[in-house]
């Protein structure tokens, strides 16, 4: 239940309110950890969100959740806005710090799964409908005239007398209200806001150079660190002579932890050299001997044993009697790294007792209560400043990054920003998990699976994570996408196996969708090929349950000319596949020069989000996480070598760039309930990828990346 | 050492190794942090300045290699230039972090009334944006070059 309160005579946030005298409203919401886990407030109701009015009109929402390029500094202003009937052009947005002031807390703060527009559409809906009363409130006691003669547009009270006040004017006399209960939410039809194309607040700041990045976190007597980590996954530090690093001039400092070091310097630039002069001796530990070959085998042998039943549906002895025939068909996808722009860094200032952290997070809130008990101080005394994100995709978790910034700043006694170096960065990921799936399914006399069976294989994420989700040998992080097809399948089995992986493992962008739809929607595309049949058709009559389903299909089919012939030598490629609340369909149109090579030549995405708050937003996302998932099909590729990743840096591993990226188009739908838009671009894209290549001549591809199996840009 | 070096049309004094690239001079030494650090190794083109008017991956010049040749950085575009009001119109950025490095990748490409054919963004937009926002550089550049 949201909670509003009237805080403007109460200090809290800074520099801001009281000083003011202008309106500022409290809002309590809910609140997840990067994680997906809601959170149960220390305190329930906390406050957590907060919209103030200045006398100026200036209209600011401090936030809880982080801007890393998804646009939602953009986004959630604009559900304040719409139903404040603010005047977009004072909107500011202010990023909060996770300490608690007076009490109001940002509580968890974290900031993943595609989840911010669609957990706090409602709330700040209200909350928005609650300042904009209170302003028309204020109006009306000035005027003297009844509440309800009174309306709000773009800023602006009017009567129907034809007197006037600005938000602004109206702030003051505002603050001192009670804020009213159950304020009535606009109609759909009647917003003007919410559903407009809407340029990001930070577009300038962006464009200019001057916003600021955690890596471009400054202050008085700031020095810079880099870190070390052990390359072999769960080795240890043996030993290390600091000497010839404290040779390199600019060097402070090389301190040495249980894993890891930093070199402190006077600049990255000395630190890197220091830090690369240096000869650690690493203890390997139990992973010295990994590989990619033996995480493989580990994978394949157990592809051959039943696992734990995920899924169980149907009946399938009944139903073997109409099977005619039996198709089956294996896919795998390797280790994939996040590769932000912006490395990881961290800076920290600890003083005494207090420890001060600037830190490009998903999870500040959780980090603040990680870093008060690793670094054993009151969580009071704690406070982390989110500063924007270089890209985040799901990365930015977890102290490993945070750690080493606290602990060169509590040795040198001075504020310390530690950046690792692009190749400590991509070597020392929270990868997406290898995944292997054998799918098998019992053709009925139509060619439609009267039986589906799915044998699904990922080292597990939550064992690592967030132990506590994996039950009955079932990591749900895992499996979903490939738990409900949304498709007619009567009788279906899931079983699933986690072998162990070696390394530390993450949420990248779109997590287990990342996979399971490539599986899934390529073998819907050979079950269909073996029939004879048109893959589009075969869908439809395999999602007669799904209309929602079938009508993003069909847009995206539609857009992308489905109906009509592709010219000679092109290949266009489907799939649908739900995530994070929305449904997004894509076809791939492609041309092959020759067996190995292809050249898109266009991209069209369907997506129905439920509410679209910011089409130029969605339709960014939506492009973005298809660009990140054809980088992935086509080049990405972790391996493990002696304990270790491989690649690192951009060299090895692939980005796709300009000259890859065919036109896109994005068609933003809305139907029912709200949904995500940052990851839901990525699922489909592997698979009508692979189902282009197949139309267009070439072979099916059933192991990414699309360059181990000899195809690659033309 | 110390190395004298103009930037953005101002000279300056930093006291560095002769091997420390551009780029940790202008973040480090001058607080210029609009120019990213990215790879290391000259490939992602997050870190791309102009050098004696020539479009250079800064992480992979040395101060000492500078010589006489002028510095420019995002900071000198002034904010409103077309690139960067093109930038903003067509919503291009998403986390930002590669976008003054493309801008300045760019602003070479349209300097002195040039305008770019697609063959011409392909062949010279080399910097990697993770985020994906290839097509809306692509109409940002013809957009700031008088193309739409």
């Amino acid at each position: 239940m949201t909670r509003i309160v009237n805080v403007s005579r109460r200090t809290f946030l800074k520099g801001a309110s009281a000083a003011t005298g202008g309106l500022v409203l409290g809002v309590s919401m809910p609140v997840f950890d990067a994680f997906g886990q809601q959170v149960a407030p220390a305190q329930p109701g906390r406050l957590n969100t907060f919209i103030q009015i200045d006398p100026d009109g200036t209209v600011t929402v401090t936030l809880h959740q982080a801007e890393m390029g998804q646009g939602v500094q953009t986004s959630l202003p604009i559900i304040v806005a719409e139903e404040l009937e603010a005047d977009w052009s004072k909107i500011k947005v202010v990023q909060a710090d996770a300490l608690p002031v007076n009490g109001m807390e940002p509580a968890a703060m974290g900031t993943g799964g595609s989840r911010s527009v669609r957990v706090n559409f409602e709330p700040l809906s209200k909350a928005g409908a609650t300042a904009r009363q209170l302003m028309i409130q204020a109006a009306a006691n000035r005027w003297a005239v009844p509440v309800s003669e009174c309306s709000a547009k773009a800023g602006v009270v009017s009567h129907p007398s034809g007197k006037t006040e600005t938000f602004g004017n109206l702030a003051r006399g505002a603050a001192l209200l009670t804020p009213p209960q159950n304020v009535p939410l606009k109609a759909a039809a009647d917003r003007r806001i919410v559903g407009k194309p809407t340029i990001r607040l930070d577009a300038r700041a962006h464009a200019t150079g001057a916003a600021v990045f955690g890596i471009d976190v400054g202050m008085a007597d700031l020095l810079v660190g880099t870190v070390v980590q052990c390359p072999i996954f769960g080795g240890k530090l043996k030993a290390l002579d600091p000497a010839p690093a404290m040779a390199i001039r600019g060097v402070l400092r090389v301190i040495p932890k249980e894993d890891y070091f930093v070199v402190v310097a006077t600049g990255f630039w000395p630190a890197k050299k220091g830090a690369a002069a240096l000869v650690p001796q690493w203890e390997p530990g139990p992973n010295a001997k990994n590989s990619t070959a033996a995480i493989d085998t580990a994978m394949q042998a157990a592809l051959k044993k039943p696992g734990a039943v995920a899924v169980d549906r149907g009946d399938a002895k009944s139903a073997a009697k109409s099977v005619k025939k039996t198709f089956s068909a294996t896919y795998q996808v390797p280790f994939l790294h996040h590769a932000t722009m912006e490395p990881m860094n961290a800076t920290a200032w600890v003083q005494g007792d207090r420890i001060e952290v600037w830190a490009p997070t998903q999870n500040a809130g959780r980090e603040r209560y990680s870093i008060a008990e690793e670094f054993k101080v009151r969580p009071e005394n704690v406070n982390v400043h989110v500063p924007y994100m270089g890209g985040g995709f799901g990365r930015r978790i977890g102290m490993a990054f945070i750690r080493p910034a606290i602990v060169a700043s509590q040795v040198m006694n001075k504020p310390v920003k530690v950046i690792w170096t692009r190749q400590e960065d991509m070597s020392h990921g929270m990868m997406r998990p290898c995944a292997v799936s054998k799918l098998t399914a019992g053709l009925d006399a139509a060619g439609l699976p009267a039986l589906w069976d799915n044998r699904l294989v990922v080292p597990s994420i939550a064992e690592q994570l967030t132990p506590n989700r994996v039950m009955n040998g079932i990591d749900p992080i895992s499996i979903f996408g490939a738990d409900a097809p949304r498709y007619n399948l009567p009788n279906q089995k899931l079983d699933y196996a986690m072998p162990q992986a070696g390394v530390p493992l993450g949420f990248w962008r779109s997590v287990p969708h990342s996979y399971n739809a490539f599986f899934i929607e390529s073998f819907i595309d050979e079950l269909a090929r073996e029939g004879g049949k048109d893959p589009l058709a075969y869908r439809r009559s395999l999602m007669t349950a799904y209309p929602r389903h079938l009508a993003v299909l069909e847009r995206a089919a539609r857009e992308a000319g489905w109906d009509t012939p592709a010219p000679a030598g092109h290949g266009r490629g489907i799939a649908v596949h739900e995530s994070f609340g929305s449904i997004c369909a894509q076809v791939v149109e492609l041309a092959m020069p020759s067996p190995a090579t292809i050249k898109l030549v266009k991209l069209t995405a369907a997506v129905d989000c439920g509410v679209a708050v910011n089409p130029l937003g969605i339709e960014a996302q939506i492009e973005g996480g298809m660009i990140f998932a054809l980088t992935a099909a086509m080049f990405g590729r972790i391996d493990i070598k002696d304990g270790a990743a491989v690649q690192k840096d951009f060299d090895t591993y692939r980005m796709a760039l300009m000259p890859h990226v065919p036109p896109v188009s994005v068609h933003v739908m809305e139907g029912g309930t709200i949904g995500g838009a940052t990851e839901p671009g990525v699922p489909p894209l592997a698979p009508a990828l692979a189902n282009a290549i197949v139309a267009a001549g070439g072979k099916r591809i059933r192991k990414l990346p699309m360059m181990d199996e000899g195809i690659g840009f033309a | 050492m110390a190395f004298s070096i103009k930037v953005n049309g101002s000279q300056h004094n930093v006291d560095v190794d002769g091997d420390t690239p551009l780029l940790w001079v202008l973040r480090d030494s001058l607080g210029l942090t609009g120019t990213k650090y990215g790879c290391d190794a000259g490939i992602c083109g997050a870190c791309t300045i102009h050098l004696g008017g020539v479009v250079t991956r800064s992480c992979a010049v040395a101060v000492q290699d500078a010589g006489d040749r002028e510095v420019i950085t995002i900071e000198a575009l002034g904010g409103t230039h077309p690139l960067q009001n093109a930038w903003v119109e067509g919503d291009v950025s998403q986390c930002g972090y590669c976008q003054a490095g493309q801008i300045m990748t760019a602003a070479a490409l349209i300097a002195n009334g040039a305008k770019p054919t697609d063959a011409d963004i392909d062949s010279a937009m080399s910097n990697i944006c993770r985020c994906g926002t290839y097509n809306r550089i692509r109409a940002a550049i013809k957009r700031a070059s008088g193309q739409v």
